[in-house]
């Protein structure tokens, strides 16, 4: 049997609006789907998940049309599971790992899993029974994936816990970075943080730790503290004109679409967008870039250096991008921005690249070609290249060591920091990476925060 | 939670002073760091200045100065109404607070305040105040109704010039005027702290570079979230990016290129006139 083809919006109407573009499964096509799963011994599914939901046996439960069972076994591994069906890399995890894989195409796992975790959205179904709490407490600085799946874990295990938010509202990237057509805010990342509140999870937003109020103050009334402070300061690629007006880092571009609505009239922070843009990088977050601008009527080039081989972005995204008719300038690169008298991007040069041997990450290196380059006109260029762990907590923590990526230096199995109490995880430990290592380092760190605090009272 | 304000004071044409409960900001805020303040649910992220801060009262001060829609907007609020968020302290604190008294003591200070700078210019110089140190203070405006804050420096004790581009109170001249006949009348300063408008600020360091002088300058970029994670903020010193945000405010204005951050001010003007013209009530598109 073929894999169950997942609803979608059409790609000329969805390019109008900012509405979520996957329909995902209703309960007839998800008990179709989950139908295919072989319940194969081996379960390479499980292994290649970071957080090791038990995908076989939720899927069974699906296939019974039993979805309150399924829930709770996927929510005893995973608390976020709508967000994690929607923006996992499922092709080179879960999915990766299926047999049915090799001959066809892979159980539809993401789908399955983003099913369960809507069900319980839209029938409000308690998945957690409140914990009593053992009068512990524990701080998390940072609402992102990291920091929820701690606090969802530690409350789970009894503690009192505040989160620590820096900006307004709860969420970090889920919220600033991943756009609404990919990721509904009010639909599924209120409401699953909504889920952790109701376990007891205290969130205070506005409170910027390293400024507001500093770790070693923290652990003064906190017993530990957990820092999932994300990798949120973006990188640029260091080339001239790049200070030019009209040059945003996707972080600025995606934030003001994104946590601040500028596309909405009614909202008041600006957004500013020529008629021609283009968006350098092939991640997942150069096609939310990408994909949003083409939503706000520009004409959009992804520019990347390598092939369309070697883009790190989810193969959905890349799938909807060409659909909505994001044009591919692969094998480019930028090497200067060009500006109007009045210091605004007019153009940029771009230079044509080809790819020599494998490096350290095993994609094939680009390489310049010589004498190739030539300038294209654009209104606005963002930079989609990467992000670095933010400086606040290591500016104002010496405790805290980190190395020369700017990342916080942890124990591998416990997320420990060189500060005593103090745990990490997520892209404040790795740099950039997903939702779901994010999400894994986090429960990890929760149980090494468990035992350290039972062997310190 | 909201943050309540339990003061308002007009200062001078379009620029109002309130006091804002906010007592995990006031604990913590120190000379030369801002906020970020949001007005509603839909209002924009403002950066803005902190100018005074009292822990036992859990209120810090702002000064906001009506040029934008949301400033305007910001202005119209008045006693007993709440603001959305106000986080922070953000920034990196004035250098000085990480020396000590006996290093500041060996010091002169000499701070320029140009039009609605004189309200971030106020807590360093109280600081150093409260360390037994005196300051030289220039207030500069436009003209007598713009000079604000003239009072407060008074109480402090601090040698105070006024200048007015009219005349129309104190020295008729240009802060930079001042800064050229103080020193031409022997006064010895180890570092000018000038805050301001951009073009001001510009024209100081020109001058303080050319006098020898150590300067620091607080730059009021364009920013999102104030954190470090847009990186709207960007500015050029020394030939390096830095984020206003997380690396300043404060820099050396020696080796801040000012034009390409007077351009960098000047982004979203036209976007501003358009929906400022819309939220007057305007449905022309």
């Amino acid at each position: 049997m073929e894999r169950v083809p997942v609803r979608e919006l059409d790609a000329k109407e969805r390019v109008k609006n900012f509405e979520e573009v996957c329909l995902g499964y209703n309960e007839e096509e998800a008990v179709l789907e989950a139908s295919r799963c072989i319940n194969c011994k081996n379960s390479k599914c499980v292994q290649n998940c970071p957080v090791g939901v038990n995908i076989p046996k939720f899927i069974e439960y699906i296939k019974n049309k039993d979805f309150k069972q399924a829930a709770e076994v996927v929510f005893d591994y995973n608390s976020l599971p709508s967000i994690c069906g929607r923006v996992c890399p499922q092709e080179s995890q879960c999915e990766g790992g299926c047999i049915l894989g090799i001959k066809g195409q892979p159980v539809a796992i993401g789908k399955l899993e983003r099913f369960v975790g809507d069900y319980v959205l839209e029938n409000n179904i308690e998945v957690y029974e409140k914990k009593e709490q053992n009068g512990k407490k524990v701080a998390v600085v940072g609402s992102g994936p990291a920091g929820l799946s701690c606090a969802s874990t530690l409350a789970r295990l009894g503690y009192s816990v505040t989160i620590f938010e820096a900006l307004h509202e709860a969420g970090g990237v889920l919220v600033y970075g991943i756009p609404e057509f990919r990721l509904p805010k009010d639909k599924v990342v209120k409401k699953e943080i909504e889920n952790l509140i109701k376990l007891g999870v205290e969130i205070k937003t506005n409170v910027i730790v390293g400024r507001t109020i500093t770790i070693e103050e923290l652990l003064e009334d906190y017993q530990a503290v957990f820092v999932g402070t994300g990798a949120g300061l973006p990188r640029f690629m260091g080339i001239k004109g790049e200070n030019a007006n009209g040059v945003y880092s996707a972080n600025e571009f995606l934030t003001r679409a994104n946590l601040m609505k500028a596309f909405l009239n009614e909202y008041e922070t600006p957004i500013k967008i020529g008629k021609k843009v283009a968006v350098i990088g092939g991640g997942n977050v150069a096609m939310d870039a990408a994909r949003t601008a083409v939503r706000l009527g520009a004409e959009v080039h992804i520019v990347y250096r390598r092939t369309e081989d070697e883009m790190p972005s989810r193969l959905e995204e890349l799938h909807h991008a060409k659909e909505e008719g994001i044009i591919f300038d692969t094998l480019t690169n930028p090497v200067e921005i060009l500006q109007d008298e009045n210091g605004w991007v007019k153009g940029m040069v771009l230079r044509k690249m080809e790819l020599g041997e494998a490096d350290e990450s095993g994609r094939r290196s680009p390489i310049e070609v010589e004498g190739s380059d030539y300038v294209e006109n654009f209104d606005t260029v963002v930079m989609a290249i990467g992000t670095i762990p933010n400086p606040l907590i290591s500016y104002t923590t010496s405790e805290i060591q980190i190395n020369k990526r700017k990342c916080i230096v942890v124990e591998e199995d416990t997320g420990k920091t060189t500060m005593d109490g103090v745990y990490a995880g997520g892209d404040a430990v790795t740099g950039a990476a997903t939702v779901i290592l994010a999400m894994g380092a986090g429960k990890k760190a929760a149980y090494a925060i468990d035992e350290y605090i039972k062997a310190n009272s | 939670m909201m943050y309540r304000i339990v003061k308002k004071e007009v200062l001078a044409e379009n620029i109002y002073l309130f006091d804002v409960k906010a007592p995990m900001v006031a604990k913590s805020a120190k000379p030369g760091q801002f906020v970020i303040v949001r007005i509603d649910e839909k209002g924009e992220r403002i950066p803005l200045t902190i100018c005074d801060y009292d822990n036992n009262k859990g209120i810090v001060t702002i000064v906001v100065q009506a040029i934008g829609a949301s400033t305007m907007k910001l202005s119209r609020l008045n006693v007993g109404e709440k603001l959305c968020d106000f986080a922070g302290p953000l920034g990196k604190p004035s250098e000085f607070i990480h020396m000590t008294v006996e290093e500041l003591k060996n010091k002169k200070y000499l701070f320029v305040a140009g039009g609605v700078g004189a309200a971030p210019v106020y807590p360093q110089v109280k600081y150093l105040n409260e360390l037994g140190i005196k300051s030289d203070v220039i207030v500069g405006a436009r003209n007598k109704e713009l000079v604000i804050f003239e009072n407060e420096f008074k109480e402090l004790g601090c040698n105070l010039y006024i200048c007015t581009d009219d005349g129309s109170y104190g020295i008729k001249g240009r802060v930079t005027d001042v800064i050229n006949s103080l020193v031409n009348q022997g006064e010895k300063y180890d570092e000018v702290v000038a805050i301001g408008p951009m073009v001001m600020m510009k024209f100081v360091s020109m001058l303080t570079k050319k006098l020898g002088i150590k300067t620091t300058v607080s730059l009021n970029s364009i920013m999102v979230d104030g954190t470090g994670m847009c990186g709207a903020c960007r500015v050029t010193v020394g030939g390096e990016t830095k984020f206003t945000c997380v690396d300043g405010p404060e820099f050396d204005g020696h080796l801040v290129d000012f034009d390409v951050a007077m351009k960098r001010q000047n982004m979203f003007r036209d976007e501003e006139v358009r929906r400022l013209h819309h939220s007057e009530g305007c449905s022309c598109f």
